[in-house]
């Protein structure tokens, strides 16, 4: 198990050198000069402009600046915006614990409603129940998250005026008003979110409960007298979560760049919407920054999946 | 499953039975599926309605008219108008033929990619590693970012050289396409392994047909079902996808509406005129939802296992 780990662990550092060789590279072959303001600025004369670019270490040569960039990741200094000046490690870690206040609760929400919702479905299969929470998933995986947003906002926040249309980042919760003001504002994008992973991992544990249910060694704890809640509960329930706790948590980095539009939508300063920001304004120590973090969160859940895998499931061996 | 009304003699059942093949059996079998029946005709509706429509509901798109600006649905315009007073459902008709084709046309280059990738890894095994860690490469990149960054950066470049609308259509199209491949080629991978192992490819083989022959003749017509619900599936996913970049406002130029972009212009005027989210964005939920019980039922029909 060990020796697998460190295996999965020496393949994923390559994987992560390609994806951050081919970020960089289409960022600095990309037409687009990150001293494009300065050029339309007549007030910036040439030799500033220079030396602008020599500060910012532009002037060396490409394979110089990635080794440099990526010494720096490996230290955890993702360099300097260009937009503000200030470190990039900075700016994400100022923008992320908005991003996890909501992405985070929306997830575990989501998980909590959506594996019992997926057992009672798979359990009593064609009944009204698992028909309504079919459907309800179905509509959750097609119905692009942006229009969920806007729907939420015109029904409760036009209409209704029950929620605020935008989240205020800088309310800061002192007590109970603010509270519950904190509360009002992250309902919508909560809900949105977890609507949207709810449908999914529902699907997944009701697909899993129904390829387990007709086993033989179903039948066999039925034969032998158990009652029917121990064997959905202990025998059924805990093969059927081996995958889906992989695909949980699998699913984290997705939600990571799901939020990209949430964010946009509710105007929630988080990562997502730094990162919308930072690609309009061509800030590419920014756009690398965050696009290479997902590749780093893509790599380390698939790794942690499979670990997950390997340690549930005694029959999987890893040599 | 006709009701036969008369019993029927064994040699009369030969005589005037077609012979049943594998996609007639799948196609029996789809058309019990009702939600997939109606998604398929939803689909081709919509399909249909974006292709001709402008031509039956001659209203035009791109006139502005700022009498009648942000007017709810009325028997002129049927979804209203929007902040220019433009008509909206002409503009969502229109909008249908760029969301759909490019969710068509970024399923091809998936399947396409991803059935050459997964053949080319099943069935030859020197390459089959390498192509398997390409494709491991491939989903650790995380899809949306990257394909906004791509877009952002290359937009300019391809609007100059293809024009702005077929510029943009490409570029959406092979990076949709390209980052969206690798489950198709899992899957085709999966069914070359085990079908190139059977014994008509051994013959085949043995009478002298060439690799080439093998793998376009011989094994990938038998791997097509997986290709095809992955297929179905992937339209409607990048449908979404497009109309997300659209809503980022990285999408078509501004006079070229599509679902997306219809939507992203509706953001500012929740308040006053809800209809121009309401519509566009309902469009695209019905064409995707609709695409997704289409691929569902396709499951259903392909599988061996619940033929019956």
């Amino acid at each position: 198990m060990g020796k697998y780990i460190l295996r999965r662990l020496l393949i994923s550092v390559p994987t992560l050198l390609v994806i951050s060789v081919v970020l960089f590279t289409i960022l600095a072959l990309a037409p687009g000069d990150p001293m494009a303001q300065f050029a339309l600025n007549p007030e910036v004369p040439p030799e500033v402009r220079e030396r602008v670019k020599a500060s910012l270490g532009l002037d060396q040569p490409l394979h110089i600046r990635y080794l440099k960039w990526l010494g720096g990741i490996v230290q955890g200094d993702f360099g300097f915006s260009f937009a503000t000046r200030g470190p990039v490690t900075d700016l994400i870690l100022q923008r992320l614990p908005n991003t996890l206040a909501v992405l985070g609760v929306a997830y575990v929400i989501a998980v909590l409603l959506a594996i019992p919702i997926g057992i009672v479905s798979a359990v009593r299969r064609y009944s009204l129940f698992d028909y309504s929470a079919t459907t309800f998933a179905f509509i959750g995986i097609s119905v692009p998250t942006f229009f969920t947003g806007l729907v939420l906002i015109i029904v409760f926040s036009v209409k209704l005026k029950w929620f605020p249309f935008l989240y205020d980042s800088r309310l800061v919760v002192s007590d109970l008003q603010s509270l519950g003001q904190q509360i009002r504002q992250s309902i919508m994008p909560i809900a949105v979110l977890t609507f949207f992973n709810a449908a999914q991992l529902t699907r997944y544990v009701r697909a899993e409960m129904l390829e387990n249910l007709p086993q033989d060694y179903v039948r066999t704890a039925r034969a032998k007298g158990l009652p029917e809640v121990p064997v959905i509960a202990r025998h059924v329930l805990r093969n059927s979560l081996i995958p889906v706790v992989t695909l949980i948590a699998l699913g984290v980095p997705t939600i990571f760049t799901g939020a990209i539009i949430t964010e946009q939508i509710f105007a929630i300063p988080g990562l997502g919407h730094l990162l919308v920001k930072s690609i309009f304004e061509t800030d590419t120590p920014v756009v690398l920054a965050i696009t290479f973090m997902f590749a780093i969160l893509v790599v380390t859940f698939n790794l942690l999946a499979d670990v997950i895998y390997a340690a549930l499931d005694p029959r999987i061996k890893y040599g | 499953m006709a009701t036969v009304t008369r019993p029927l003699a064994a040699e009369d059942v030969w005589a005037t039975r077609k012979p049943r093949s594998l996609w007639g059996d799948a196609w029996r079998q789809f058309r019990r599926h009702r939600m997939a029946m109606a998604g398929l005709v939803v689909f081709v509706f919509l399909a249909l309605a974006s292709v001709f429509g402008p031509s039956v509901y001659t209203a035009d798109p791109r006139e502005i008219d700022y009498l009648s600006f942000q007017q709810g649905p009325s028997v002129a315009h049927p979804f209203g108008t929007d902040n220019l007073g433009r008509d909206m459902l002409a503009r969502s008709l229109v909008g249908g033929r760029i969301s759909i084709a490019v969710g068509v046309a970024a399923m091809l280059v998936a399947i396409t990619v991803g059935a050459l990738v997964g053949a080319l890894s099943g069935f030859f095994s020197k390459a089959d590693g390498p192509l398997m860690r390409l494709t491991d490469l491939f989903l650790a990149v995380p899809p949306l970012p990257v394909l906004m960054l791509v877009i952002f950066l290359f937009r300019d470049p391809l609007r100059a050289a293809m024009g702005p609308v077929a510029g943009i259509f490409v570029l959406t199209v092979v990076v949709i396409g390209l980052l969206t491949w690798m489950p198709v080629a899992r899957l085709v991978r999966a069914a070359f392994l085990s079908l190139k192992q059977r014994d008509f490819v051994v013959a085949a083989r043995s009478v002298g047909v060439r690799d080439t022959g093998l793998i376009f003749r011989h094994i990938l017509p038998n791997a097509m079902s997986p290709i095809l619900v992955a297929g179905t599936l992937a339209v409607g996913a990048a449908i979404i996808t497009e109309s997300a970049l659209s809503f980022l406002g990285l999408g078509f130029p501004p006079d070229e509406p599509t679902w997306g972009r219809l939507l992203f212009e509706a953001q500012l005027y929740l308040d006053f005129a809800p209809h121009m989210a309401i519509f566009p964005g309902l469009l695209i939920f019905l064409a995707v939802i609709s695409i997704n019980y289409v691929g569902d039922g396709l499951r259903d029909a392909l599988d061996p296992r619940k033929t019956g």
